[in-house]
Formats: structure tokens, sequence, C-alpha cells
């Protein structure tokens, strides 16, 4: 019965997707109806325009399309608006089919692919890139971030050596002690960060809030709840803060059944689906909040994902799976799949998670466990779930 | 129980937060129908055209209907559909607006004209990928279980609408409709029942009086639908071909008159024994209410024939299914003396009651809080 309604939703969850027969269309009353609210249309709106019209007035100018695409991505990650992304692109495509493509050019591409997760194509343009100008510091933090979250700890550190030469001293630090933190050297890498971060008064403010995170996130894994805490709020005062440190923060609540101030935090950013996620997840907990209306709204978001083929979002997407609709096998398929292209700590967490949950041997996970046992990961979320594994000892 | 809450909730409010998401379009085809339909999101078509006229953030219906033609001219240049290798016409049609899990869409519908619909089809989708690299279209066609997706690597489809091409299939779908718009349109079913509901009964000047014979029974309702489909059909076909035109207002009040008409003659007999001339000569309104709906379908100019004629035997199957379920029943109550004497009359009351609340609003072009 519970299976048998459970495809029902999941065709709800399709068909609610496309212009269903019940999805009835209608004509607005009268002229003066608002049908549509357009994004904020303030100094970012002002700035996009005059640099849209700049690149249109000299379609053979590299430098105004490189602002324009720059800007793009700043909003979209501000955001966490996919539209910005896709804007970009396509101001970059007539540079791109160029035999010798620009190699600033090759980089912003490479971070849009990195965006969508397609790493491999990513790196080979970064590849391009660097083979052309090889102090282009954008592109070493941009192939270290890519090499870092396939995993490869050895490439990403090689990647993220060059920016001790060309790129300002904080980012090369943050570039490396986050790398070393994964590969086993958790305790130096946050001495030496903070250590960084101290003799970085005059660091942009975006720079300081990404040392921040990365500290928070160290100390986090190392179980230290108190530093953790400390520097996700620093994060937060260090400027306007960005989807990722939301989820980041949004997380360590959850973790610490904080759910109230989960809600604080997300309430009015429920456009993002990672945010949207961590706020039902927390609504869950709190009687006086109702999580259904924010399920069924990412149960649609998930399948419209599907439906365009876009695969994103499959790390939260297994989240979703388990920790709201109870699917612990559609839950570790996803994230078994995720897995496969991204494997940060928390990506083999909910692949742990669900594998728990499904009834999974160890047998079964076993590339996963001994990808963990070699990196030295050493998180403290990681350690109970890979422990329970090894008690049922195949 | 709680699943059928979390339904409501679902079809009642379907997105109660708005997501940022990539731009999709979502686009469906129908050649049973010779139809399209395109939901293109409001703030992509700003992005392109700037719908927003007085830059305020806020799109009113009044902005888009204004730049209504512009849209339809800059979305419809860059979707090509052909069949059988020649590329089909798409004519705007009438402008809506939905909304999906990002926010609102403007709906565009359209119809086709296709010089050979034979198939196989071939669709080419251009809009946006000059400006949105990340733009999909999501697009459906009449028969197809998964929507395929267009993108900038992906903008060609060819495809074969299985059993949906040809003239049968038009005739099927047709038929359909047909026979939907008269089950669903009781007042073309009101006006026949009013008719049948003394078949087998004949009246001498003080009543009602069971006459007990099938046969005589079957031949009066014989008469009544046959004059009542030869009436319809004529002004149904030459109506659905721009032959005649009349008001709707007045077509629709004259329908709900006859309605009125048919069931006071079963109380106040004028023509007991001629019925039929009764449906024949009401029957002429009728055509012209059910070729309403064939209109507002539309339909492109190679297939009207073959569309005409299937709705049209739809209509038929429909009144005919319906003949035959109430028939019986009528025949067989008629044997007993309550039928003749009380329930013909107040049930025909009653339609006459309700066909005069029609005619009401129909005429006045109100709604009355009645039914």
């Amino acid at each position: 019965m519970a299976n048998s309604w459970r495809w029902v939703t999941l065709f709800i969850g399709l068909a609610s997707a496309l212009p269903a027969a019940w999805a009835e269309a209608y004509l607005p009353a009268d002229a003066g109806q608002v049908i549509e609210t357009l994004p904020a249309r303030g100094s970012h709106w002002l700035e996009l325009r005059t640099l849209r019209q700049q690149a249109a007035a000299e379609p053979q100018a590299l430098p105004p399309v490189l602002q324009l695409v720059r800007r793009y991505i700043e909003l979209g990650r501000a955001e966490a608006d996919p539209r910005y992304f896709g804007y970009a692109e396509a101001a970059l495509q007539p540079w791109l089919l160029r035999p010798a493509a620009d190699p600033e050019v090759l980089t912003l591409q490479a971070t849009l692919l990195q965006n969508r997760h397609e790493f491999a194509p990513a790196l080979a343009l970064l590849q391009r890139a660097l083979a052309v100008q090889p102090r282009l510091a954008q592109a070493w933090l941009t192939r270290a971030a890519i090499l870092e979250v396939q995993g490869d700890y050895a490439a990403a550190a090689g990647s993220c050596l060059p920016l001790a030469k060309t790129a300002a001293a904080l980012v090369g630090a943050v570039c490396i002690n986050s790398v070393l933190s994964l590969a086993g050297q958790s305790e130096t890498a946050y001495r030496q960060l903070q250590q960084a971060l101290e003799h970085a008064s005059g660091a942009a403010a975006t720079d300081r809030q990404w040392a921040l995170v990365t500290l928070a996130e160290i100390a986090e894994r190392r179980g230290d709840v108190a530093a953790a805490e400390r520097h996700y709020r620093q994060a937060l005062a260090a400027a306007a803060a960005d989807g990722y440190l939301l989820a980041a923060y949004a997380d360590f609540l959850l973790d610490r059944q904080r759910y109230a101030e989960v809600v604080g935090l997300l309430a009015d950013r429920t456009r993002a689906d990672p945010l949207l996620l961590r706020l039902a997840l927390a609504e869950r907990h709190l009687p006086q909040w109702d999580s259904d209306a924010h399920s069924e709204a990412l149960q649609a978001r998930f399948a419209a994902l599907r439906l365009r083929g876009d695969n994103r979002h499959q790390a939260d997407e297994a989240r979703f799976r388990l920790q709201l609709c109870n699917e612990a096998e559609a839950a570790y398929n996803l994230a078994q799949a995720n897995w496969r292209i991204q494997r940060e700590p928390r990506d083999a967490r909910i692949l742990l998670e669900a594998a728990l949950a499904a009834g999974k041997s160890r047998t079964e996970l076993r590339p996963v466990l001994d990808f963990l046992a070699a990196s030295g990961v050493q998180d403290s979320r990681l350690q109970p779930l890979i422990a329970r594994f090894g008690e049922e000892g195949v | 129980m709680k699943h059928w809450a979390a339904l409501c909730l679902w079809l009642c409010c379907c997105a109660p937060a708005m997501a940022h998401k990539a731009s999709d379009s979502y686009l469906s085809l129908d050649s049973g129908h010779w139809q399209g339909r395109w939901d293109i999101a409001l703030r992509d078509l700003d992005y392109a055209l700037g719908l927003d006229a007085n830059g305020d953030g806020a799109i009113t219906w009044g902005e888009l209907r204004e730049l209504g033609d512009a849209v339809f001219a800059y979305a419809l240049q860059r979707l090509t559909v052909a069949s059988a290798g020649q590329p089909c016409t798409l004519q705007p049609g009438s402008l809506q607006v939905d909304s999906h899990s990002d926010g609102n869409y403007a709906v565009l519908n359209f119809a086709l004209a296709c010089p050979d619909p034979a198939g196989p089809w071939s669709v080419d989708y251009r809009l946006f990928f000059d400006l949105d690299a990340q733009h999909r279209s999501l697009f459906s066609w009449a028969g197809s279980e998964r929507p395929a997706v267009f993108g900038p690597d992906a903008h060609r489809i060819d495809f074969d609408m299985a059993g949906q091409t040809g003239i049968w299939p038009v005739l099927a779908n047709f038929a359909g409709e047909g026979m939907r718009h008269i089950l669903i349109g009781y007042d073309h079913l009101l006006f026949l029942l009013s008719l049948l509901l003394p078949a087998g009964l004949a009246w001498d000047r003080t009543g009602w009086r069971a006459v007990g014979s099938w046969r005589m029974a079957a031949w009066d309702a014989a008469t009544v639908v046959t004059a009542f489909t030869l009436a319809h059909s004529l002004t149904l076909s030459l109506t659905a071909l721009h032959v005649i035109a009349l008001p709707a207002r007045w077509v629709e009040s004259a329908i709900a008159a006859s309605v009125a008409l048919a069931a006071l003659n079963n109380i106040y007999p004028l023509l007991s024994r001629r019925r039929a001339w009764l449906a024949f000569g009401f029957g002429w309104i009728h055509g012209m209410g059910i070729a309403s709906v064939l209109l507002d379908m539309g339909s492109a100019r190679g297939s009207q024939l073959v569309a005409l004629l299937g709705f049209n035997l739809g209509v038929e199957a429909g009144q005919l299914a319906a003949v035959a379920a109430v028939l019986p029943l009528v025949v067989y109550a008629g044997r007993f003396a309550v039928y003749s004497q009380s329930a013909l009359r107040w049930g025909s009351a009653a339609i006459a009651a309700l066909a005069c609340v029609w005619l009401a609003e129909r005429s006045l072009e109100v709604s009355l809080p009645i039914f």
C-alpha cells in the first residue's frame, strides 16, 4: 500500500512539472494585475544593464564581456540563482568558438562547468588556459577546487602551490590548508589558516569570509563545536552570506538540534533548493511549523530538475529521500551516483547514512570505506558511521 | 487520509515557495487537434524583450498583452515544426498565464497548419539559447510518455507521433470530443429527454395513457432522434464551415427556450404526436450551439472536414448512448399509472424550471446563484 502511494506521489511529482491537463492556464482579470515580480531592481540590475549595453555596443571587445560574466557568476552565487550562470555562458559562447580562445574566457567557462559538476570538461579547459598563461591564478584555484571535490588531494595541493606566487597570500593559504585538512592533517591546517588570517588584515571581505567558512568546517570536522560556531558567526558577519555558507551553518545547527535557529536563518531563503531542504528538515522537528508544504515543493523541484537532465542536486535529493521521505533505497542510489562525481566528507556522510538505513553490507561500501581510510580524513561526524560498518565485520 | 490531504494541498497551492531554477520552457504539440501550447517564463521573456515597460520590477497583464504580438513573433520565429519535410505554419492563438515552480509563465497557444501531416515530424527549437546557454525546453507531443529535452546541442528532434497522424486519429480525437461535449452539455440531452419522456404513451384529451407497446415507443424515439440529428447535423456543419454565424447569446438563449418548450409540451401537449417536428425545428438551433465548441477548438484548414465529421459522429454516438440508457427506463415506467399521471408531469416541470433559469441567465448574461 505504502509502495503504491509512493508511485502515485512520484507520478504526481513528475506530472506536475509538465503543463499537465489540470495545470489550467488562465486569462488574468484586469490589465493592472501583476503577473510576475522580477528579481530585485536595485543597484545590481542597473549595473548589469550597463554592462550588457557596453558588451553589446562593442561586440569585438573582450574586457566588457569578461566583466559582465564575472558579475553574472557573482550574482548567481550570491542569490543561488542558476539563471545567471546561463546568461554568463551565453555571453561567453562566441568567444569560446574562436580558434585561440582567451585563457580568461576558458577559465570562466570552466567555472561554469564546475558549477554544473561537469568536472572533466572543466579540467580540460583549465589545462588549455594554463598552457597559454601559466600564471593565471584563477585557473589554478578553480583546478584545485575541482580536484579537492573529486578527492584527488595530492593533485589539488599541487594546484594550490602556484598560488603562493600569483595570488593574495590568504587565497593561497585557504586553498592549501583546505586540502591538507581533508588529507589527514587537520590540526596543522587549522593552525596555519588561522595564522594566515591574522596576518591578512587587508584582505578582501569575501576572501576573509571564505577563510572563516573553511576554518569553521575544519573545526567542525575536528569536533571543536565552540570554535566552529565562532567561525561561522564571524563568516556571517564578514560579508553578505552566500548560499554555501548558509547551507553549511544550517547543517551545523541541524546536527546540534537547534531547529528554531535554522528556521530563523533560512525562512526567507526558500528560492534556493539546498536552503529549502535544510529549512524543511528543521521544520519537521518543530510542532508549530508545517514542513509538508516545503517537502512537496522540494519534490516538485527535484522532479523538474530531473526532467531537464540536471543531476547537480543528487546529494541533496538523497538527503530529501532519506530524511523527509524515508526512502532509504532511493536515497542510497542517489548518494551512490553522487559519490561517483563528488567525494567531500558531506558526500561520504549521506552515502553512509543511506547505506545504513537501507541495510547495505560492508562489502557494498568497500570502495567508499577504503577511500576514507586511504585519505586519512578526520571527521567527527563520519567516524561513528564508519565504526558501525566496522562492527558488522564482513 | 494524510496522503489525500497532502494531495489537496498540492493541487490547491502548487508551489508554496517559488524556486530559483535554471530557465525551462514547456512545449507541447497535439497533432490530433492541430494545436500547440508553449509555456515561457515571464522572467525570461523580460530578459529578452523587456516586458517591464515602466521598469518597476513588476510585469502586469497589461504590459504582457501590449507586447503580445511581439512575444508571439519572437517565440514562433525560433520554432520550426515540419511534417514530411515541409514546414508547418504556426498561427498565433490566445495568450494566457500559468504558474510553474519558479514563477509565472506566459502561455502561447498556437494552431498548426501542415501541408502534409503524414509525418515523420521534426521540431527545431532555438529560443533563448543565444541569451541563456542553460535554457532547456521540455517537449511533449501527443502520445509521448516522457518529454524530450531541447538544448543548444540538441535543438532538433525527429519523431513520429505514434498512431497520432493521418485521418483516423484526427477522426477518433474529434469523435471523442464530440461525445464528451454532448454528454456534459446537459441542455442538449435535457431537450432530447423531454421529448422522449412520453415515448410509449398516448395523449387523449384528459391525460397521458400507457399504450404498453415497445414497438410504438421505439418508433416514437427513432423519429424524434432522427429528426433532431438531421437538423442539428446540418446547422452544425454550416456553422463549423463558417457558412452561417449567429450571435452566441442568441443561440444559447434559444436553446434554453427550446428545452423549456419541449418540457412544457409534456404538461400541456400541443404537439403530442408530432414531437418529431419539434425535434427537427429546434434541432437547427442546437446544431449551432454544438458547433461553438468545435469552433473554439480551432482546426487547421487541411483537416477541417475530417474534424467536423469526427465531431458529428461523436455527438451522434453520445446521443444514442444516452437514449439507449434512458429509453428502456421510460418505457418500463410508462406501464405504471403513477408515471403517466404524475411523474411525467413533475419531471417535465422541473426541467422547464431549470431551463427558464438558463434562459434568464443566458439572455441577460447574468449568473443566478440558484444552480
